[in-house]
């Protein structure tokens, strides 16, 4: 970035008024934009423990469900093939609701049952109470798993947002307020240069008059040295005649 | 069209070993649409890598999927079309196998964490 970026437009009052307005939006735009930083990378990190939290969590239910499943084996024999084959309709669904922070949506995934049991009348014959135990670990490690992926979305979402905001955030404090700083100054710079040259243009018309005045003096004094005294001669334009009414 | 997904329940997809896809279908997320196409995938020792990566990317273009469960074994065998799936929606879940315990080094989005937080905080999550 050079000193020469700056905004193409005219110095004039009008646009550092303009200027003035805009830098005011942006400083405005920054730190709002930097208060949602700051909210969603709250929301990011209480997600991330969250997230390692249950991860940890579903290594021991994972275990106790693959532990349940052998007893449920040793209890009733091999039925991976039946399981394997009967699938038929999904019994837990999932619904998305929506979550709002910052104005950024995360989904929120919610299992829910829907439709019976497919497996109802597995293990009838024999070890149906370690089958119920096994279908009940691991649906609870569904409803855990359906949580963690929740929160992974989440995580996903956020951090892709968090990335843009704070992409808006230093775009913004680097590079648009710089450069609306450095038009304002160019514009400033201008107007003083103006001024100036006006200010010059004055005293040089002062100047000027100066002179033709002293000469018209020295004119003067050289008449009525000669004795020709133009001092009291009435000008014609200052005679004061009344206004003719018509 | 997306309004009505929207309201109709999703699933849970997995693709693991015999017995994680076992215990899963017996929780109840198994499902066979109308074309006969499951929403799980039995991985054994005769399944070709190739034929794990085009499940998993099945699975990803289905509209009616949220969630992908998959063995950590597996995953680390597709680890390139996992992370190259950045999107939310289905989000991919990595859970530990019958006989390879969890290790939170290797899941993508730990990792993708780890660059932000100090390590500490994640590595050391203990293995019960």
């Amino acid at each position: 970035m050079s000193g020469k970026d700056r905004l193409a437009i005219f110095p004039s009052r009008g646009a550092q008024m303009l200027m003035k307005a805009r830098l005011q939006g942006a400083q405005k735009g920054h730190g709002l934009l930097k208060k949602k930083a700051d909210a969603l990378q709250m929301r990011f990190r209480q997600i991330l423990g969250k997230i390692i939290e249950t991860k940890t969590l579903m290594g021991e239910v994972m275990k106790e469900a693959a532990f349940s499943l052998a007893e449920a084996k040793f209890a009733t024999g091999d039925f991976n093939q039946v399981v394997l084959q009967n699938v038929t309709k999904a019994q837990i669904k999932i619904r998305t609701k929506k979550d709002n922070v910052a104005g950024v949506t995360l989904p929120v995934f919610e299992s829910y049952q829907d439709g019976t049991d497919t497996y109802e009348l597995a293990g009838l014959a024999r070890g149906g109470q370690q089958l119920a135990k096994l279908k009940k670990n691991y649906q609870s490690a569904v409803k855990l798993l359906v949580e963690l992926a929740s929160l992974q979305t989440s995580f996903v979402t956020l951090d892709e947002v968090i990335k843009i905001t704070n992409r808006r955030v230093n775009a913004i404090e680097h590079v648009i307020i710089p450069r609306i700083d450095r038009t304002l100054q160019y514009i400033v710079s201008e107007l003083d240069e103006l001024e100036r040259e006006e200010f010059y243009r004055l005293k040089k018309i002062q100047d000027k008059k100066r002179i033709a005045r002293k000469k018209a003096e020295l004119l003067k004094e050289e008449l009525l040295a000669k004795g020709i005294d133009i001092r009291d001669q009435a000008n014609i334009l200052d005679e004061g005649d009344d206004d003719v009414l018509f | 069209m997306a309004l009505h997904a929207a309201i109709k329940g999703k699933l849970i997809s997995v693709i693991g070993d015999e017995d994680t896809c076992v215990g899963f279908l017996l929780g109840g997320v198994g499902e066979i649409n109308k074309n006969r196409h499951p929403n799980f995938m039995v991985v054994d020792k005769n399944t070709a890598v190739s034929e794990i990566e085009d499940c998993f990317k099945r699975f990803l273009k289905r509209d009616d999927i949220d969630i992908i469960l998959i063995n950590q074994n597996y995953a680390e065998l597709i680890r390139h079309v996992i992370d190259a799936h950045t999107a939310p929606i289905p989000a991919v879940l990595e859970i530990p196998s019958k006989d390879h315990p969890y290790d939170a080094s290797k899941d993508s989005i730990l990792r993708r964490a780890k660059g932000m937080f100090n390590p500490e905080d994640l590595v050391g999550v203990p293995r019960g």
